[in-house]
């Protein structure tokens, strides 16, 4: 297929969307808005551009090996700028500014969080990891381990993470779509699934560095915008905000303390870890330190990627603030029924994309909306690639055909990946509805540190760590970190509708138990493996350890260019 | 492939390398252990004594310490990971490339 051909095929499907949106009858009495013309255009011509850019990066780079890591000449400063785009999804963005919005202060904490855990990465792992792999995080933890067993744990770790991670978006996404076009939530899940579907499967996964970076430059100008005018409206002093913010909003001097989201002791210890060792697991970032030349730009790409992050989330804290001021100082358009009490039109998410129209009218947040929506369709068409290559690359190509697989094979079982991943995501978007969407991100955070970054971790750093240490500390961690979270409030109760106060496991992360639980499984069943596997694995050590440090070898083992 | 081997086994004894190695360590674990503590030790008063964190920064302010030690921690990230990153562009790399040239020669 042409790429012109499908530009079309992409372009229809917005169209498509746009106008079923338009078509769709009033179905239910859920809070709809009336459709806003000059909104959608502009909203219309951002996402356009940016499906317009894909299009045109897509007929840049074509070769299989593209498929998976991009490029390969991408500079330190292009990746951290793809990194930070393919951080800054619509959780951060629409969620920490809603949390912000309905707990005040806590927000801050998801903000601090979700930035502590880049130095770790920066100090410990980016050049390791770049100088060890190749296409996915497994390259890395396996090699010096039997390959089926590490690589079947990491496409199952990849697996679960990613399908948390895109629910959030999912939601973000519906929502935003609920509101902008005036249409039925669950509707909107499914157009905004059909949509991404699209995107991913036509173009947008041969891409995603140049999309990424794009939209990473969006992202930090329209937060930007909105910042600014935030703060000019304050007086440019954020005590100002802060004391109208805490006078208008219903908890009043408590909005600044600490409380309002996380409440007891065990919770705060636990998002926290989640929060600062989750981003060290995450499938969809680590595979962008494998797009750069060498160890050097790595290490530049994540220490650009850290000040991006930590300056959008100080943006997102300002605007969640802002957010506060203005739609709460002027309830009338923005709240149901005009009254605060009714609470926030399509939800808390989407405090920031009302502040847009408060400060800018339509056009900004048609353009807020389209900047938001491409964010998550980046995010989306990242973690999907990363899902997609887990098991093609992987489980398929690895485990099961033992290295043998025909690539148009691969790339069948990639795609067929995706969709279902989409399908999945739709389902689980429409069950997670009233949830916060920087809460959801973090339980995928909750398992990405409990089973990709402990095995990760200790085979990368660790000399006598073994193959069956990492596998089945892993799938230890893994499978603890799923259950507890579907014993927890959030699934439990919110989710599943069983009363409030009856979840099995009442804290808002697992981390706590399934992260340590994880470490110290590794730790034992490695002491404790005697196999001669495991004493050659523990030779290997060496050889790992001159190429995690040096880079010598790297390129001599890549296999097909 | 037999080269690179051979290549392997130099580098295990080269002393250039082994030190790289342990000041490298040794450097990126002490500041990965400062963004963990002062991490930690904000998430530990938001644990058991948040009202540390809502003590205003000055009588009636709406801004307060825990705003402030947020970031504080925000800034930290960012200094830390300049602090790395320079040492590593000026010094790491130099020894890595040396010990590189020595391996291949």
């Amino acid at each position: 297929m042409s790429p012109s051909i499908r530009f079309l095929i992409l372009a229809a499907c917005a169209l498509a969307t746009a106008g079923a949106a338009l078509a769709m009858p009033s179905v239910g009495l859920g809070p709809r808005q009336p459709t806003n013309w000059s909104a959608i255009t502009t909203f219309i011509f951002f996402v356009g551009a940016t499906l317009w850019m894909t299009r045109l990066a897509t007929v840049r780079s074509r070769s299989s090996a593209d498929l998976y890591s991009p490029g390969g000449g991408i500079s330190g400063f292009q990746n951290g700028l793809a990194i930070a785009g393919d951080y800054m999804s619509a959780a951060s963005f629409l969620g920490i500014s809603g949390l912000v919005f309905v707990s005040g202060f806590d927000g801050l904490i998801f903000s601090v969080g979700w930035l502590v855990g880049w130095p770790v990465i920066t100090f410990l792992m980016a050049e390791r990891l770049r100088n060890l792999g190749k296409f996915t995080f497994a390259d890395v933890a396996a090699y010096r381990f039997a390959q089926r067993p590490v690589r079947t744990f990491a496409a199952f770790g990849s697996l679960v993470v990613v399908l948390f991670y895109l629910t959030a978006q999912m939601v973000g996404a519906g929502q935003l779509v609920k509101i902008l076009f005036g249409l039925e939530y669950a509707y909107a899940v499914i157009m905004v699934g059909i949509v991404m579907m699209m995107y991913v499967l036509l173009g947008g996964m041969t891409s995603t560095t140049w999309v990424m970076i794009n939209k990473a430059v969006f992202l930090l100008a329209g937060t930007t915008l909105m910042a600014l005018a935030v703060m000019f409206h304050a007086g440019f002093n954020p005590e100002a905000l802060f004391a109208r913010a805490s006078d208008l909003h219903v908890l009043k001097d408590a909005l600044m303390a600490p409380g309002g989201l996380i409440k007891d002791p065990v919770s705060a210890i636990s998002v926290g870890m989640a929060l600062m060792f989750g981003t060290a697991g995450l499938p969809h970032i680590l595979m962008r330190f494998f797009t750069v030349a060498n160890a050097r730009e790595a290490r530049k790409s994540v220490a650009w990627a850290t000040l991006w992050i930590g300056y959008f989330y100080v943006l997102t804290f300002i605007i969640g603030f802002g957010a506060i001021v203005s739609l709460i100082g002027n309830p009338g358009p923005y709240f149901v029924g005009g009254k605060v009490a009714g609470g926030l039109q399509g939800g808390a998410n989407m405090a920031a994309v009302h502040l847009a129209s408060a400060l800018g009218g339509d056009l900004f947040l048609g353009f807020i909306s389209a900047v938001a929506f491409t964010t998550i369709l980046a995010v989306v068409a990242g973690l999907t690639l990363s899902g997609a290559s887990a098991v093609s690359h992987d489980l398929y190509a690895t485990v099961w055909r033992k290295g043998n697989a025909r690539a148009s094979d691969e790339r069948r079982i990639s795609k067929l990946t995706a969709f279902s991943l989409g399908v999945v995501a739709v389902i689980l978007g429409i069950v997670f509805e009233h949830e916060n969407v920087a809460f959801l991100v973090m339980l995928a955070f909750s398992i990405a540190c409990s089973a990709n970054f402990p095995v990760l971790f200790m085979a990368v750093l660790w000399k006598d760590c073994t193959t069956r240490g990492a596998t089945v500390g892993g799938f230890l961690g893994l499978a603890t970190a799923v259950v507890l979270t579907l014993l927890s409030p959030v699934v439990w109760e919110s989710a599943l509708h069983n009363p409030v106060g009856s979840a099995p496991f009442p804290y808002a992360s697992p981390a706590i138990v399934s992260m340590p639980l994880a470490f110290v499984a590794i730790w034992l069943l490695s002491l404790l493996d005697r196999s001669p596997q495991a004493a050659r694995e523990r030779l290997l050590f060496q050889d790992q350890l001159i190429r995690s440090e040096t880079g010598i070898g790297h390129v001599a083992v890549r296999p097909h260019q | 492939m037999q080269k690179q081997a051979a290549s392997c086994g130099h580098i295990r004894e080269n002393p250039r390398f082994l030190a790289l190695v342990r000041k490298r360590n040794r450097f990126a674990f002490f500041l990965a252990a400062l963004i963990v503590m002062a991490y930690f030790s904000y998430i530990l008063v938001l644990a058991f004594s948040p009202h540390w964190l809502a003590l205003p920064l000055f009588g009636g302010m709406a801004t307060n310490t825990g705003v402030l030690f947020g970031l504080a921690i925000i800034v930290l990230t960012v200094v830390l990971t300049a602090v790395y990153v320079r040492r590593a562009n000026r010094e790491f790399d130099a020894d890595t490339t040396e010990i590189r040239r020595q391996a291949l020669k």
